[in-house]
C-alpha cells in the first residue's frame, strides 16, 4: 500500500491570494493543492498526498500557539506516514511556518518531514534538525528543481530506506566506531597542524555572526538616537526606488520636516507584508511621531537628522551587511549613541 | 542597538542583543483596531520599552518582555 503524505503550504501557493490574504486561517483540503500536483507526479505510486493543510503566513506567525495546535490536528486527521512542507524558498514567514510544522510533527507525531528552503531563510537555521530540508533557489522559479529533490527523499522514506544525502545537515550526532581512540586522533591532528599539513577537524565550528552587546546607554536624556528600519519606510513615492524584495540598496531620508507620518508623506516599499496599515500611517513602522515628541520633551537627548531604510524581504545577507556597514559609518560620524532598528 | 520586531526567533537567529517584541508584522508599532490616541499611547509604551532596553546592561541576547 502506498504511503500517505500530508502537505503543508501557505495561502499564496494554495492560490488563495498574496499579502492581502496572509491572515488566512488554517484549513485542510483532501488531496493535492498547488505545488502538491507536481510533487504527486514525481512520486508516482510510491506515495500519495492524501491531504493538504493551508495557512496564511502572517496568521501562522502571529498566532503561533493556537495555530500550531490546529495545524497539528489537521495533519493528524489524515493519519499520514510522511509530512511534506513547502518548498518555502526565501520567504521569511513561510520558512518559519514550514520549520515550525516540521518541529511539531517531529516532536508530537514522530514522523519524518521533508521540506525545501533557501540557504539564507532564517527558518532553515532554526528548524533544520527537525526534517530533511533540501536546498532550494531563493524564489519560486526554483520549483522545478525543488520538487524533484524533495520527491527523491520522500520516495526513499516511503521505501523504508535510510536517507543519508541530498538534504541540509541536521546537526545531529550519529554514533560510530572509530579505528583510533580520541586522544590519538587529536594528537595526530595536532602534529599535522604543527607540521603545516592539511588536517580535517572532526567538529567544525558553525559560522555564526555574533557581536558582543554594547554597554548600556548611561543617560537617554543626553543620548543621540537614530532610527533604522528593514520594514521599508520611505518618503511617499519611494524616491530611490528601493526594491519591494531582494533590495540592492538602502535609503537615507531627512527627518527635519516630519513630525508625524500620514498617508501623504510616507509609505512602505516592502513587498513582503500587507502595506495598507503602513501606508496609512508610517509611524506604525517607524515611530517618528512619538520620538519627536520625546525629544521635544527632553526625554531623549537628540535625534540624528536622517532615517535609514531598506527592505528586508528576501534580501541577501551579504547586501544587508554592506548596508549596515555604510549606515554605521554615517552614524558614527554624527556621534550617534544608540539606534532603534524596527523590522516588520 | 535595540531591535523592535514581531518575530523574535528571527531576531535571535540573526544575533540581536537587545530585543523588544512588537505588535504584528504589518504594524509592529501600532494597532489599526485602536482609536488613534490609544494607538499612539501603545507606540509610546513600546518606544519607552526600547529606550529602557538601551539603558540596561546585557551580557547576551536579551528579550525585553512586558
Amino acid at each position: 500500500m502506498s504511503k500517505r503524505i500530508v502537505h503543508y503550504i501557505n495561502q499564496f501557493f494554495a492560490g488563495i491570494g498574496g499579502e492581502e490574504k496572509a491572515d488566512h486561517k488554517p484549513e485542510k483540503r483532501d488531496g493535492v493543492v498547488g505545488p502538491g500536483m507536481g510533487l504527486q507526479k514525481e512520486l508516482g505510486d510510491a506515495a500519495q498526498i492524501v491531504g493538504t493543510v493551508i495557512c496564511g503566513d502572517s496568521y501562522f506567525n502571529e498566532n503561533l500557539e493556537s495555530c500550531s495546535a490546529t495545524v497539528l490536528d489537521m495533519i493528524k486527521s489524515y493519519n499520514p506516514d510522511i509530512v511534506v512542507v513547502g518548498p518555502g524558498f526565501n520567504a521569511g514567514r513561510y520558512g518559519m511556518a514550514c520549520g515550525t510544522v516540521a518541529k511539531l510533527v517531529d516532536e508530537n507525531l514522530g514522523l519524518p518531514v521533508v521540506g525545501g528552503l533557501y540557504e539564507e531563510n532564517p527558518g532553515l537555521e532554526i528548524y533544520k534538525r527537525y526534517g530533511f530540508f533540501v536546498h532550494t533557489a531563493n524564489n519560486a522559479g526554483g520549483m522545478r528543481t525543488a520538487v524533484p529533490d524533495m520527491a527523491k527523499i520522500v520516495k526513499k522514506l516511503a521505501a523504508g530506506e535510510e536517507v543519508t544525502e541530498g538534504y541540509v545537515q541536521k546537526g545531529l550526532r550519529v554514533n560510530y566506531f572509530a579505528k583510533d581512540r580520541g586522544s590519538k586522533r587529536a594528537v595526530d591532528m595536532l602534529l599535522k597542524k604543527i607540521g603545516g599539513q592539511e588536517f580535517e577537524t572532526e567538529y567544525p565550528m558553525p559560522a555564526f555572526d555574533r557581536v558582543l552587546p554594547q554597554p548600556a546607554v548611561k543617560d537617554i536624556t543626553k543620548a543621540r538616537i537614530a532610527l533604522v528600519s528593514s520594514g521599508g519606510p520611505v518618503p511617499k513615492g519611494n524616491p530611490d526606488h528601493i526594491e519591494s524584495s531582494s533590495a540592492s540598496k538602502y535609503g537615507k531620508y531627512s527627518l527635519k520636516d516630519i513630525t508625524d507620518f500620514t498617508a501623504e508623506n510616507g509609505e512602505t516599499a516592502h513587498g513582503g507584508y500587507d502595506p495598507v496599515y503602513a501606508n496609512l500611517d508610517l509611524d506604525r513602522v517607524l515611530p517618528v511621531d512619538v520620538i519627536k515628541e520625546m525629544v521635544a520633551a527632553g526625554e531623549i537627548g537628540s535625534l540624528h537628522d536622517y532615517w535609514y531604510s531598506t527592505v528586508g524581504n528576501g534580501t541577501a545577507v551579504s547586501n544587508a551587511k554592506k548596508f549596515a556597514n555604510a549606515i554605521a559609518q554615517d552614524l558614527k560620524a554624527d556621534n550617534v549613541d544608540c539606534v532603534i532598528l524596527t523590522s516588520t | 542597538m535595540v531591535h523592535m520586531c514581531t518575530i523574535v526567533p528571527i531576531s535571535m537567529t540573526v544575533g540581536a542583543n537587545r530585543i523588544v517584541p512588537t505588535v504584528a508584522i504589518p504594524y509592529p508599532l501600532g494597532n489599526p483596531a485602536l482609536e488613534p490616541a490609544d494607538e499612539k499611547e501603545l507606540r509610546r509604551k513600546l518606544v519607552k520599552k526600547a529606550l529602557e532596553a538601551l539603558a540596561t546592561e546585557v551580557h547576551g541576547q536579551t528579550v525585553f518582555k512586558d
